[in-house]
């Protein structure tokens, strides 16, 4: 019997060597492969384990991880959460992270590969694992400036900074709070989400980069002014006629002025008072003449049809291809199929400020790692030229007159040189308009480029325009830092 | 053989004058030392895991924790009486395992924030006090094994009634596929584990008394002795009832345990390696036939062999998702493991029973992986132990065969997880969730203890007399 015994015995040894090797090869050989497995969410759920690094404005943390005693170790907190929800965005502990949370995530997470050795060096010398901090480049002042004078409009105001194109300040309203999404508890995360994505005023929009994108309207005239003076056949003295309705070629689609009658009287119009003004049928002429490839490769040079990333991705604006000449001219005027951000429109606004040429737009200034060497510095970086720096003087100067003895006029600043445009765009026949305005000031050393979309008439339905709205808001938030 | 036990079933203990002064309880002064070695592993492992996965220390929980202990010392105590020769390590070893899954299982229902009397980690650690008192009471009334002897087609039959009892309608109860539940009440029970136990006890005796004609008689064919066709009997009934156990009850480990466990008997009472050649030959042709007809028997296959598969990862039934998680958690674990709350192997289904292997091995790592292994190596050596020094085929044969259960069992789930055989549903002795089978292995370790203790005082009573 005790032969068979010691053959048993080795044919148990041999069920558990076969045990011992297959966890090793498991846990050891195969460790790092397995871990690498998109499908492995126990290294997403590390990623949650380290100390993220903080998201700062100004060098006050508007998103910071607090330490907890549950699984997740840390509780992402978004001090003033909704103010600057569009710029942090929130990470949950199920589903996606949005915003800079997620474009930087890697960053915040500590690991970037820029982090290897750091986090090496925190692993040897026994320090906790800890994610990379982030400035951005928001102006605390103007953020809540922005927040508080867009008051209970739907819409957003973006802020930058004409030479850099760093953004000063982006606001969107209605917006929620990201607390509400990063709590350590899965389904009150998908029902606050859930809530969130059904709620009709869809306040997981940014409408500052996206959202339901809307026709730019009457501020959409710069580009096709740009368009026109740079081709070098029109100067701001260029002449239209100028009669109180038009209708359009083949259509029965009549364009009128918004006023009703003629482009401040007369039987021609300049180009400069037609801007000024901000009549349409002037630019629907206008837009015929120069055709849409002209207005298309000018929409172009100021970013349209274009991705950015700031480093957050953002909705693409756009200006189509193969327009006829009835469409070209509701084109001209921001109606038709041209769809714009606020972004966009700021874009167009920094650059005539700029002296012609476009920056992109950028949120975040530097990352640092927790030892302070800094990963990354995200130096001023150019698009492109998209006016000729004479051409971006002339706009300066038809802007500036917009705003003082213009369509513009509610964007006023005593004291101070405001260059602006307005824009109240038509979306169906029977709904709100959207109301624009976008503009820089100081207007002879620019320092902020400003756009202020309101959606849904701000209230009034289709009695709102831009100067009525979006203009006051603007002045506002200029007059937060320009009058100090 | 057989006649070396004394008459009168009872064990003859010698003067206990003469027994002291010759070997004052060292045995059981080891044990006690290791045991207290074992409760405190136990006690700090309940204590990380509050501090890892809640940073706090909760009392209560620790408290329960003391009384298992108590219970554990209990038994201890009472070998002092009962089994005064006993081997001193199968005590420690149960006891430690028993706490590394209780504190695995209470880290699983912290992570699933849930507490009280509801909670997998608090039923467990009751379950355990039952198994242990069930310990207790065996080696205490059991006073000789050989009175299991008398018993032999007794325990065939409680072995055949409990394995039919989870297929009685209004009874029997379905979790995870498997018709292997019975439904008492607030209480299931997986009558099949006691089977174990009692088809050991039936194999044991049975083989004892038909092993001459079992091994005697055949045909040379091969170079192997084959049994006459009449003698296959038994074998071909336990084939049959463990094909009956898969197509049934959907279990196909519990199956391949009680086959494992009779062929291994077989083959040590016999002395027949055809015996095993024809009894693997049928399992396996049982099995491939198995998963070409029952979907889950293919779908376990398929898990095993290409479980990164999208299409299996994704399958909603029967899926190789819980087979990838689980490796997922032990890569996790790594080396030397996440630590006590600071995994996730929450992230893996059934992480308290079936995955408890690779629930430790995610926070224990790689090293607390062979640390447990090694402890059911020891125990099963343990166990072999017996088989060797044994004086009385049956008690031989049962040690044996109680042992390589342990090992089987071992072998089929933890291989299941670490994928060296496919997955199949068992739970791993000692340390999973579930009470039959904390009580089953609780009188395992009695039985083991028990038999140890007839083995060592044997020589000393030959001596003496």
């Amino acid at each position: 019997m005790n032969r068979e015994l010691k053959r048993v015995t080795i044919v148990a040894l041999l069920m558990f060597l076969a045990l011992f090797v297959s966890s090793t090869i498991i846990q050891f050989v195969q460790a790092e492969s397995l871990a690498a497995d998109p499908r492995n969410s126990r290294t997403l759920y590390e990623s949650y384990s380290v100390e993220r690094g903080p998201i700062l404005v100004g060098g006050d943390p508007i998103a910071f991880s607090q330490p907890t005693d549950d699984l997740y170790k840390f509780q992402r907190v978004y001090s003033n959460g909704p103010l600057y929800a569009p710029v942090t965005g929130y990470i949950p502990v199920n589903g996606e992270a949005t915003g800079l949370e997620q474009s930087l995530n890697s960053y915040l997470s500590g690991q970037s590969s820029s982090q290897f050795f750091d986090s090496l060096n925190r692993l040897i010398s026994g320090q906790d694992p800890m994610g990379a901090s982030v400035e951005v480049a928001i102006d605390p002042v103007l953020q809540q400036a922005s927040w508080d004078a867009l008051g209970d409009y739907t819409g957003a105001v973006i802020v930058t900074e004409p030479a850099t194109g760093r953004i000063l300040a982006m606001v969107t309203k209605p917006t929620y709070d990201p607390n509400a999404l990063a709590v350590h508890d899965s389904a009150a995360v998908q029902a606050t989400y859930e809530g969130l994505l059904a709620d009709p005023t869809d306040p997981l929009f940014n409408r500052a980069t996206g959202g339901d994108m809307n026709p730019p309207g009457s501020v959409f005239k710069l580009v096709v002014t740009a368009a026109a003076l740079e081709s070098g056949r029109y100067t701001p003295e260029s002449t239209f006629p100028n009669p109180s309705s038009l209708t359009l070629p083949g259509t029965d689609s009549v364009v009128r002025n918004s006023g009703g009658g003629t482009c401040g009287g007369g039987s021609e119009v300049t180009l400069a008072t037609a801007l000024r003004l901000s009549c349409n049928i002037p630019f629907a002429e206008l837009g015929m003449e120069l055709g849409d490839t002209a207005i298309r490769q000018q929409a172009e040079k100021f970013g349209f049809n274009s991705e950015f990333e700031i480093p957050t991705a953002t909705e693409v604006s756009t200006y189509p291809r193969g327009l006829d000449e009835p469409q070209t001219a509701l084109t001209a005027f921001g109606q038709g199929d041209v769809r714009a951000t606020p972004m966009q429109m700021a874009m167009v606004s920094a650059a005539i400020a700029n002296g012609g040429i476009v920056m992109n737009p950028n949120l975040v200034d530097s990352i640092t790692a927790p030892d302070f060497t800094p990963l990354q510095e995200f130096e001023p970086a150019e698009f492109g030229r998209a006016i000729s720096e004479q051409t971006a003087n002339t706009m300066v100067e038809m802007m500036v007159n917009g705003v003082e003895n213009g369509a513009a006029s509610n964007a006023r600043i005593d004291g101070v040189s405001v260059a602006g445009k307005t824009g109240t765009a038509e979306n169906g026949e029977d709904d709100p308009y959207t109301l624009w305005f976008t503009g820089f000031a100081p207007a002879d050393n620019p320092q902020y480029a400003i756009t202020v979309l309101v959606e849904n008439g701000g209230g009034l339905g289709q009695e709102g325009f831009g100067n009525l709205i979006a203009a006051p808001v603007a002045k506002e938030v200029l007059e937060a830092v320009l009058n100090q | 053989m057989r006649t070396t036990t004394p008459p009168g079933g009872v064990s003859a203990t010698p003067p206990s004058g003469v027994r002291r002064i010759r070997l004052p309880q060292k045995l059981r002064n080891t044990e006690l030392w290791l045991l207290i070695v074992a409760c405190m592993i136990n006690a700090a492992a309940i204590v990380l895991v509050q501090l890892g996965a809640m940073g706090g220390i909760d009392t209560q929980l620790v408290l329960l924790g003391v009384g298992l202990s108590v219970l554990a010392f209990g038994m201890h105590i009472a070998m002092r009486f009962v089994a005064r020769d006993a081997d001193p390590f199968l005590l420690p070893i149960a006891t430690v395992l028993n706490g590394l899954g209780i504190a695995m299982i209470y880290r699983i229902d912290i992570a699933n924030a849930e507490s009280g009397w509801e909670s997998a980690s608090v039923r467990q650690i009751v379950w355990s006090a039952i198994a242990i008192i069930a310990g207790i009471v065996t080696i205490v009334l059991l006073r000789n094994h050989r009175v299991l002897f008398r018993y032999t087609y007794l325990s065939g039959l409680i072995a055949i009634v409990l394995l039919l009892l989870p297929l009685v309608p209004g009874l029997g109860h379905r979790e995870g596929g498997a018709q292997v539940w019975i439904s008492i009440g607030i209480a299931t029970f997986q009558p099949g584990e006691i089977a174990k136990i009692a088809l050991a006890v039936f194999f044991a005796g049975y083989l004892v008394r038909n092993r001459d004609s079992l091994s005697m008689v055949g045909r040379k064919f091969l170079g192997m002795q084959f049994p006459r066709a009449r003698d296959l009997g038994p074998l071909l009934v336990v084939w049959a009832l463990s094909m009956a156990v898969i197509v049934f009850q959907r279990d196909l480990g519990t199956a391949l345990l009680y086959f494992g466990l009779f062929l291994v008997m077989l083959y040590v009472a016999t002395s027949r390696l055809s015996w095993v050649v024809l009894g693997l030959g049928l399992f396996i042709g049982g099995a491939l036939v198995a998963s070409q007809t029952l979907d889950y028997v293919g779908n376990r296959f398929a898990n095993w062999l290409d479980p990164f598969n999208p299409e299996r990862f994704d399958q909603e039934f029967g899926g190789s998702y819980q087979v990838v998680q689980g490796l997922f958690g032990l890569a996790n674990g790594g080396l030397i493991g996440t630590g006590w709350g600071q995994g996730r192997p929450d992230i893996t289904p059934v992480p308290q029973s079936d995955y408890i292997i690779a629930s430790l091995g995610e926070e224990l790592g790689l090293a607390g992986v062979f640390a447990i292994l090694a402890l059911y190596v020891l125990f099963v050596a343990r166990g072999f132990r017996i088989g060797f020094a044994g004086q009385d085929d049956f008690g031989k044969l049962l040690g044996v065969g109680l042992a390589f259960v342990i090992a089987l069992q071992v072998f089929i789930v933890v291989g299941g997880v670490t994928r060296v055989i496919p997955l199949t549903g068992l739970t791993t002795p000692f340390l999973a969730a579930g009470g039959s089978s904390l009580v089953a292995h609780w009188i395992i370790v009695a039985l083991l203890l028990r038999l140890s203790d007839t083995v060592r005082n044997h020589p000393r009573l030959v001596i003496d007399g």
